[in-house]
């Protein structure tokens, strides 16, 4: 592995001079054979590979409009240049946004346009050579497809589409990346990504339940496949053992007995992540999907909750009730089945921050804000609640809700600078798929522009804790802050501070 | 000449009118399976039209992203729109009036369109990452605006051009008639040179015009949870 080093942190952030092949050696692990075929792609690169991929990329671009439109329409403009925190945070120009899309776009240049095939050199046209398909293998596993460009972008190209495009090109040529593909081999095999089997989730969650009562003296349940329980509870595995995450679960947990409402967790569908997202698989992403749509009709739940977990938010939010039919308003037979089962007083699917937040405003929690005060808290933004979902009925609730909730917890609230906060919040540098320990040296460089904003609120008012609602940005950070100095203990979950300050059985 | 010239016009005016239309269709008909508008995004029809037009008539999302870039791009693109509308005096009889009161402004607006585009080619060659990602059709497309509006601008303060036999002559093609077109160098080389920018139009980057109201990132509605989001190939997956 390449030696591991945090760039220096600046008071005044601005564009680092390019510097190319800055990170030409950085590349995750290649998945096995056995992972590939899991999936259904070819284990290794077949003979033909180069027409494959040419092929795949043809087929994508009639499926995929937004696809199409991106690569058509860049103008070269350059207002994303310096929009990519792993640019920001390299110097790579290959981590441009513009730059990173242009290996896709020139190939598709070359092969699906007039003038691609007339006169290559002079509109940037590329060859597909192994070199080229190298370049896209590390390229795009430096993108953690956050979308933070698309916001800057005048005609909104999402160069995280472009990724996953490229991604799914490279599945198909059996050049698949081994951290996304061998989770998704497990969420099928096991339920959940870290592969944690329902009897240790049972014995898990009864630890937790002494936990807490150890802790609180109240009976907080923590139930596993409960047939007829109001509430189906879907979050990311992380959650039941990691920390910080499991004291989120906690608070999820607390939230849950001090409102009285009846919830469960399923074995089956043990988790929320959907790594299908991360390699562009239209597939896979369904297939996760309909995992959660079987378990909350076989429990016949009636309503779906989404714990802490950012691009399983985007999966949810935006995609649950295509891929699933989980959500309202379908009128097809398919939809229908489990819509009918749900209850659309509520918002389907919820996020824990939109049902605790509900709760706080009807005054249905006893908080004790005190119990926040050794902490001075800020909070991070995740990209995919922040640019790819709302909550709430309002554009932009996806940025209020989460902070209200804070406030309704703690005292001691700070923002960090404007820039780096709601839509224009930078990465934690672990996400998309690229949270694995072979590039750590790309996620400590690629966390620097957060960092910066980090540092200005520690230095001048204190901030202790760094709050999010995303179980990437926590492990992400948990392993990154201690590169530039700080306490890794200082990034938690919104529940983590709804859990302090929560009282049970004060009111009942 | 005037024939030479009125067959070029015809030839890629044709090509313009057919390759956009093409392009368009293919957009059009291209399915966008998922809901990816970039968020905060409106929750209504209503609500995205306006998003379109903020940047469409404001390059809102450029401006947020970088000053110079948006200061140089839009004046080019509002001097450009401007200098289109004074344009329509030579197709238009008797011309409207709408566009004879835009006339005045459309002068500044030649100077104001070389400007921006002046501003634009100078950041492709001072700035390191936009001279890293510049193509050779990039530096020529910035090359073929600016000496169509500096052949334009040399017409009207170089060397003036007798505009009532310009006009003629366009007024001419409509009715499919070739009519004398005065014997002007600067005037061949304007008119050659906007075939060559209708020509290339739809197989190149100037598809961003187009391609803005059909990107899923902004055009649209933020509702997945309300309404059920299928795409054709999509819903053939529920029926296997
Ligand atoms: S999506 Fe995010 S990580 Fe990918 S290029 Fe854009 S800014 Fe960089
Ligand atoms: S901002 Fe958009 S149009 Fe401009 S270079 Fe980046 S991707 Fe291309």
């Amino acid at each position: 592995m390449a030696e591991i080093t945090a760039p220096a942190l600046r008071e005044f952030p601005v564009a680092p001079a390019v510097s190319p092949d800055a990170m030409a050696a950085s590349k995750p692990y290649v998945a096995t054979d056995k992972m590939q075929e899991a999936l259904g792609f070819p284990g290794a690169l077949p003979e033909d590979w180069h027409d494959r991929a040419i092929a795949k990329l043809g087929e994508m671009v009639g499926k995929y409009r937004g696809l199409r439109v991106y690569l058509d329409a860049c103008v070269h403009c350059g207002a994303c240049t310096d929009k990519c925190h792993y640019f920001l945070g390299t110097g790579d120009p290959k981590n441009m946004p513009v730059a990173r899309q242009e290996l896709l776009r020139g190939v598709y240049r070359r092969h699906y346009t007039l003038p691609g095939k007339l006169f290559p050199k002079l509109v940037g046209a590329r060859e597909l050579t192994k070199d080229m398909l190298d370049d896209w293998y590390k390229y795009y596993h430096q993108c953690s497809e956050c979308r933070r460009c698309s916001v800057f972008c005048p005609y909104g190209i999402d160069t995280a589409e472009v990724t996953m495009a490229a991604r799914e090109i490279l599945d198909s040529v059996g050049y698949g990346q081994k951290y996304s593909n061998e989770i998704i081999g497990k969420v099928h095999r096991i339920g959940n990504n870290l592969g944690l089997p329902g009897p240790a989730l049972e014995d898990t969650l009864l630890g937790l339940e002494e936990d807490v009562k150890e802790d609180t003296g109240a009976d907080v349940k923590f139930p596993l496949d409960q047939k007829g329980a109001e509430v189906l509870l879907i979050t990311p595995s992380a959650d039941f053992f990691a920390e910080p995450h499991v004291d989120s679960l906690i608070g999820y947990a607390k939230v849950f007995h001090a409102a009285g409402i009846s919830w469960t967790l399923s074995s089956k569908a043990s988790e929320a992540a959907n790594f299908g997202l991360f390699i562009g698989n239209y597939d896979q992403m369904r297939a996760i999907a309909l995992r959660i749509r079987e378990q909350a009709l076989e429990l016949g739940v009636k309503r779906i909750v989404v714990g802490e977990c950012g691009h399983a938010w985007r999966v949810a939010y935006s995609f649950w009730n295509t891929l699933a039919g989980i959500g309202s308003g379908g009128e097809d037979p398919f939809a229908r089945q489990l819509q009918s089962q749900l209850d659309h007083r509520y918002r389907q699917p919820t996020h824990i921050c939109e049902l605790t937040w509900d709760l706080v405003q009807k005054g249905a929690l006893v908080l004790d804000k005190e119990a926040n005060d050794h902490r001075v808290v800020t909070f991070h933004d995740s990209c995919n609640v922040a640019r790819a979902s709302r909550m709430g009925d309002e554009p932009g609730g996806q940025f209020e809700i989460p902070r209200a909730l804070i406030r309704a917890v703690a005292n001691r609230y700070v923002e960090m600078r404007p820039g780096t906060t709601h839509e224009a919040t930078f990465c934690c540098g672990g996400g998309g798929g690229l949270l694995t320990d072979e590039i750590l040296d790309l996620r400590v460089k690629g966390a620097l522009p957060r960092m910066e904003s980090l540092r200005e609120v520690a230095d001048r008012h204190g901030v202790n804790f760094m709050a999010t609602i995303c179980a990437i940005c926590k492990a992400q950070f948990t392993k990154v802050l201690p590169y530039y100095g700080f306490n890794r203990s200082m990034v938690g979950g919104v529940h983590q501070l709804v859990s302090t300050a929560i009282r049970l059985g004060a009111k009942q | 000449m005037a024939a030479i010239l009125a067959g070029l016009l015809y030839a890629s005016a044709a090509v313009f009118v057919a390759g956009l239309a093409w392009r368009i269709r293919q957009y059009a008909t291209t399915p966008a399976p998922l809901k990816i508008p970039t968020t905060p995004a409106p929750t209504t029809r209503g609500g995205v039209a306006v998003r379109l037009a903020r940047e469409v008539v404001l390059f809102e999302s450029l401006f947020k992203a970088s000053l110079w870039t948006w200061l140089f791009g839009w004046t080019f693109h509002a001097g450009l729109a401007l200098v289109l509308a004074r344009h329509l005096r030579y197709f238009t009889d008797p011309v409207w009036d709408w566009v004879a009161f835009v006339q005045p402004f459309g002068v500044y607006a030649g100077f104001a369109m070389a400007a921006g585009l002046a501003g634009l080619w100078a950041r492709r060659f001072l700035v390191d990452r936009i001279r890293y990602i510049s193509t050779p059709s990039d530096h020529l497309m910035l090359a073929l605006l600016l000496a169509i509006a500096a052949s334009g601008l040399a017409m009207k303060y170089v060397a003036h051009t007798d505009i009532v036999a310009v006009k003629s002559f366009i007024r001419g093609l409509f009715v499919l008639q070739v009519r004398e077109i005065p014997a002007d160098p600067l005037l061949a080389v304007h008119l050659a040179l906007v075939c060559a920018l209708m020509l290339v139009f739809p197989f190149s980057k100037l598809l961003h015009a187009p391609g803005l109201f059909f990107s899923p990132g902004r055009n649209q509605v933020d509702d997945p949870r309300e309404r059920r989001h299928l795409a054709e190939w999509a819903a053939r997956l529920e029926t296997k």
